[in-house]
């Protein structure tokens, strides 16, 4: 009877052993964020585990995966901006690049500092701990996601992409590219974010059509409309970038937006 | 007729069934008349529309849960309301599960933008059950129409009881049956400038778009372009809601939505090209290059 139970339960083992697909490896490494853009990821609920059977392995992540040095990844999905004072977090944000074949900066503090933008130290129990810089001013980063908390569909979406980037046949190799081309030129495009973004390369270059993208976008309700046109209360701002990137004017690839039936389509029977 | 109208599935001269509509339409009360069969029949929760403002004729989003809410926001407004700025909202505050969101082209392109790039538009993608699109050639600031209407057309705003864009004029009807026209010339110089880029007339992202151009007076012409749109409209037309006319058997027909879509793609297309030699040696920027 127990010897039974023993193989039942050895055979059950190892089916779940099995490799079951050709897997891209993916990270999250975590600087100095508050974990809401983990919680993002997570926020996909049964879609994060589709993701995990059958398109990714987390080999990193603090509290998640039992692995206490960066290992070589696939992808590294970094959380949180870097504490410059902070030896650990200079050291890790350099191992990511090198480990790492993609680098994703996930949320606002990643990309632009977010709130940490706004940080002058004294806070116990480091008060020397005063200087905060988004990732790519340390690294090379590849891709963006900004927004505070980033969603859990875009993070899901970049997942889903960056497997077929990998591990898809031609043509899905190709949409993916063109899927995160955009967001690779967010990365090019700087470290600085700013409901100001919308005024100086919007509104300013007389591009701005009154969509209302921005306001819905912004997670403090920064923004309203005032005859038809953002108005941004800068005191709110916490500069996590959202705001620019939704808008249809910030970037609009006709290629992949033109095709969002198919595209959404897509996604969701990969996470069936 | 080639990638200027879009993809579609169907494309048909419509005009709604009930009378109550289209008193207040502008023309064959599409919008109205799917939204309201798609509130009763729950295939959405309530539609972001442009409802009436604080001041006659200018628009406020605001979002419409009955069908008395929705004939409230009737007819065309043409100055800008940014619908969109409450998609999010609409499943939080509200708590909408399927909402439906009637805008123009543009407005289409950031609704799908949003869909597939959500940066802050969390647990809205698959919530936008019925986008209603209608045709745009552009679109007014506020104070524009106001400059139109009452500096132009010599008319309070508050008399006006309809504005309509059409036969290559801007027409001002008011509550005493007055109608005075202006040139298409003269409202050039106060349209909104982001309206220029734009290459785009009959909403081609949209489920379902309309607009009046193709159709007779009181009727409008109607593209069904999704899965999703083909479905609803489907539906609305086996409960009656609709009165439909093959659009090859009506004037002016397809041909004049043809003609009219390239005219703006190919303007806009120009300036759009315009902008890389702006300065000297120096660029505006493209949005449909890179943010």
């Amino acid at each position: 009877m127990a010897t039974a139970d023993v193989e039942k339960k050895a055979e059950i083992t190892k089916k779940e052993e099995k490799p079951v697909a050709e897997k891209i490896t993916v990270g999250h490494v975590h600087m100095s964020g508050c974990t809401g853009c983990l919680v993002s990821l997570a926020d996909n609920y049964d879609g994060l585990l589709t993701i995990l059977d059958k398109y990714a392995d987390l080999v990193y992540g603090l509290t998640l995966a039992d692995v206490r040095h960066i290992p070589k990844m696939d992808v590294a999905l970094v959380e949180g901006s870097v504490c410059i004072q902070d030896k650990i977090s200079v050291e890790e944000i350099r191992e990511t690049r090198e480990k790492a074949a993609v680098v994703v900066a996930v949320g606002g503090c990643a990309c632009y500092g977010n709130i940490t933008r706004f940080s002058r130290g004294g806070q116990p129990n480091q008060p020397q701990h005063e200087s905060f810089l988004p990732v790519g001013d340390l690294i090379k980063v590849d891709v963006y996601i900004p927004g505070c908390a980033p969603c859990p569909q875009l993070i899901r979406n970049v997942c889903v992409m960056a497997y077929l980037l990998l591990k898809g046949n031609q043509e899905q190799q190709e949409l993916a590219k063109k899927y995160l081309t955009p967001l690779m030129q967010l990365a090019d495009r700087g470290t600085e974010a700013c409901g100001c973004d919308l005024m100086i390369d919007v509104v300013n270059q007389g591009l701005c059509m009154g969509c209302g993208s921005c306001a819905a976008a912004c997670p403090v309700r920064a923004i309203t409309h005032e005859y038809g046109k953002p108005n941004v209360n800068r005191e709110m701002c916490i500069k996590c970038g959202a705001c620019y990137a939704q808008c249809p004017r910030s970037f609009f690839n006709f290629d992949v937006i033109t095709e969002f039936e198919g595209i959404s389509e897509l996604i969701n029977g990969a996470l069936q | 007729m080639g990638t200027e109208l879009g993809k579609y599935k169907a494309c048909v001269s419509a005009r709604s069934t009930n009378k109550e509509i289209l008193k207040r339409s502008q023309d064959g009360g599409i919008v109205t008349q799917l939204f309201a069969y798609a509130l009763e029949e729950g295939i959405i929760d309530g539609a972001i529309v442009a409802g009436p403002g604080d001041e006659p004729y200018r628009p406020r989003p605001f979002i419409a849960t009955t069908v008395d809410e929705l004939m409230s926001a009737r007819g065309t407004r043409y100055n800008i309301s940014p619908n969109v700025s409450w998609i999010k909202e609409a499943t939080r505050s509200y708590g909408l599960d399927k909402v439906g969101i009637v805008g123009t082209p543009c407005q289409m392109q950031a609704v799908r933008k949003g869909q597939l790039y959500p940066f802050g538009w969390r647990d809205v993608d698959d919530k936008i059950a019925l986008a209603i699109g209608i045709f745009c050639m552009e679109n007014f600031p506020y104070q524009s129409i106001k400059q139109l209407v009452e500096d132009h057309a010599g008319v309070s705003m508050q008399s006006v009881k309809k504005m309509d864009i059409g036969k290559g004029k801007f027409w001002v009807y008011t509550e005493r049956g007055a109608t005075v026209q202006l040139p298409l010339k003269v409202t050039h110089k106060y349209e909104q400038p982001g309206c220029h880029v734009c290459l785009d007339y009959v909403a081609n992202l949209a489920d379902v778009s309309t607009g009046s151009v193709g159709s007779p007076d009181g009727w409008s012409t109607v593209f069904v372009r999704t899965k999703n749109g083909d479905d609803i409209w489907g539906k609305a037309i086996a409960a009656g809601c609709f009165e439909t006319k093959p659009i090859d058997q009506v004037k002016p027909g397809l041909e004049l939505v043809s003609k009219l879509a390239n005219e703006k793609i190919n303007k806009n297309q120009k300036t759009v090209e315009g902008r890389a030699t702006f300065g000297v040696d120096k660029a505006l920027r493209n949005p449909y290059i890179k943010p």
